[in-house]
């Protein structure tokens, strides 16, 4: 995987180094609209504080930039055992030196992504949709492909890319909000500009609004070429590539929207949290490959390793490979396991079948996010357990199923 | 004079490539020993889980007295296990007794039922499938290395320092074929 690896590290410096460019354009274009003719340099020192910044920020705080724009909770062993058991399983079969952190987003949309600079600092993200959706089998394959992001290095790029392209977005629009508002007032003022402040007007509001189309640029530059490998990855880690084809096809089924992703978080998800189905253009600037393409490769496998990942890559898209050189001299030559669907048989990935563990993770996330929202517990001897709000006035509650009265202390 | 430089250039370059080779064979044998801990630990981890579901199970199962004596003895016969490959059989039999009686726990609503057997049906069948990505990730390092020593022209250094090929961790098929045997009736 070392040629991937390289890549990407070359890759994020591309990143960083255009998106200095870009910053210091639109704060010189900013510095001469705003500031007045020759404070155009002023604009490019604003804008390489901004960028540096920005870069030390995504550096040493990018992840958690990225996880808190999201709104996730982390969690600990205790509140969602079977995720953080399929966490640690995936670690392993991936070989990562050290088990990610574990968060949860309070989102009825299914989505996933993965977060962090290096393997040893990395974090996975999982939506309560997702956990309540999915069965045990298909979680692994979720959390596999993300940590298959880890260990390829994806994620330090995409955290440059977010956090970064996220940076020219608000600038763009600051400048743009500041143009019309506040702009022309000064510009009035010092009515000497004439015709070059014009045409630097001109200039600041058509950069103003390509610097987004070139920031959605910059993400193509995160090829869809990684949401494949991170695919094949899952294939290798679970031996059982069915698993994250049927998660990948319910997570496009589900209608909803995922309430907190942005232009500049997009990427990083499993599935495009923002795909809009049936148009040309999202399909061509697409940065996901389209779902029905990944679950048609992924059932095609006719071995667990990355070579057959490629043989059914071609076959599916008639495309060449997409797996580097390298992941493919080492390859295991694993074969497939059969899903829990077998179920009992020990080794298999779920003790109680694929129906028993989806309700079972349906369940610990309902119970972490309850808890969460300060809800109490109490068990009834019928099996119930009741959730008592926290604003609950009354001292005692009636079980619905059975009828019996507790006291809420 | 020249000769000698060119000379000498060619000492550095085998040097090196004699360093860079040793090197890599030790950073390999490294990975093989840190990726068989990882297994390590998820086998002593079950060991560890089994007495307290013992003591757990035996409440309710009482007619299964073999079944959970023969989880017993294949725990036992691991502490038992001297070689590696002894150890690799010992365990895939427990794993194969594992795998018996929570099939036959199916027959047992009430059991099913508790909360305490649930978390740690979870917690053991986790580890079963911890043992085995850990243990496919042990093989595959043992597969980097082992191709490293007996591939030219690793295999002089490896001769010289004397690296041998690892062993795999292979489940025995006996007990992969014995294990699902639920009955229904």
């Amino acid at each position: 995987m070392w040629e991937q690896i390289a890549a990407n590290r070359r890759k994020s410096f591309m990143l960083v180094v255009a998106t200095a460019l870009l910053l210091m354009v639109l704060g010189y274009a900013f510095g001469e609209y705003f500031g007045g003719r020759g404070s155009g340099p002023y604009g490019v020192a604003v804008a390489v504080v901004v960028w540096l910044v920005m870069t030390l920020v995504s550096w040493f705080q990018g992840d958690q930039v990225m996880l808190a724009v999201s709104g996730a909770h982390k969690v600990k062993k205790e509140d969602l055992p079977v995720l953080f058991n399929v966490v640690e399983e995936m670690t392993l079969a991936a070989g990562l030196p050290k088990m990610p952190d574990v968060y949860v987003i309070d989102d009825p949309a299914p989505n996933a992504f993965a977060t962090g600079r290096r393997p040893e600092t990395a974090a996975v993200a999982v939506t309560s949709g997702l956990l309540r959706r999915l069965n045990r089998d298909e979680l692994q394959g979720v959390i596999g492909h993300e940590l298959g992001h880890i260990r390829n290095r994806d994620i330090q790029l995409m955290l440059f890319a977010g956090v970064l392209a996220g940076a020219i977005v608000i600038l763009a629009e600051v400048g743009l909000r500041g143009m019309w508002f506040g702009g022309g007032r000064s510009r009035s003022r010092r009515s000497g500009g004439g015709d070059s402040a014009g045409i630097i007007a001109v200039i600041a509001i058509v950069l103003a609004i390509l610097a987004p189309l070139l920031a959605r640029l910059i993400y193509l530059a995160i090829s869809r070429k990684r949401e494949y490998l991170a695919d094949a990855s899952a294939a290798v880690f679970t031996r059982y590539p069915e698993g994250l084809a049927s998660a990948l096809e319910k997570i496009a089924a589900s209608p909803q929207k995922l309430a907190h992703a942005t232009r500049a978080t997009a990427p990083m998800y499993i599935v495009n949290p923002l795909a809009e189905a049936g148009k040309m253009m999202a399909r061509a600037t697409a940065t996901h490959p389209p779902i029905a393409e990944r679950v048609k490769v992924l059932r095609g496998m006719g071995g667990a390793d990355f070579r057959s990942y490629q043989e059914s890559f071609h076959q599916a898209t008639g495309k060449k490979g997409v797996i580097p050189a390298s992941a493919l001299k080492d390859d295991g030559g694993a074969g497939l396991r059969p899903g829990s669907a077998g179920a009992g048989a020990a080794g298999s990935a779920a003790a109680a079948g694929p129906r028993a563990s989806q309700r079972t993770l349906a369940r610990q996330v309902d119970d972490f996010f309850y808890r969460k929202g300060g809800y109490k517990q109490i068990p009834c001897s019928c099996g119930t357990v009741l959730k008592i709000p926290p604003d609950f006035k009354s001292h005692q509650a009636v079980c619905p199923r059975c009828g019996k009265v507790h006291d809420v202390a | 004079m020249i000769v000698l430089l060119i000379l000498l250039g060619l000492l550095v370059v085998i040097v090196g490539w004699f360093v860079g080779v040793y090197n890599s064979l030790v950073g390999l044998r490294n990975q093989v020993k840190e990726a068989w801990a990882q297994v390590d630990v998820q086998l002593k981890r079950r060991f560890d889980l089994i007495p307290n579901l013992m003591e757990t199970v035996k409440g309710y199962m009482h007619h299964e007295r073999e079944t959970l004596e023969a989880v017993t003895q294949a725990r036992a016969a691991i502490s038992g296990a001297g070689s590696i490959p002894d150890r690799i059989k010992a365990e895939s039999g427990l794993s194969a007794a594992l795998g018996r009686l929570f099939a036959v726990s199916e027959a047992y609503p009430d059991l099913k039922a508790s909360q305490n057997f649930l978390s740690l049906q979870e917690e053991l069948t986790s580890t079963e499938n911890k043992i085995s990505f850990a243990r496919q990730f042990y093989n595959q390092t043992v597969m980097n290395m082992n191709n490293k020593v007996q591939m030219f022209p690793g295999n002089i250094i490896a001769g010289m320092f004397n690296f041998q090929p690892e062993t795999y961790f292979e489940v025995t098929e006996e007990a992969e074929r014995e294990a699902p045997k639920v009955k229904f009736d």
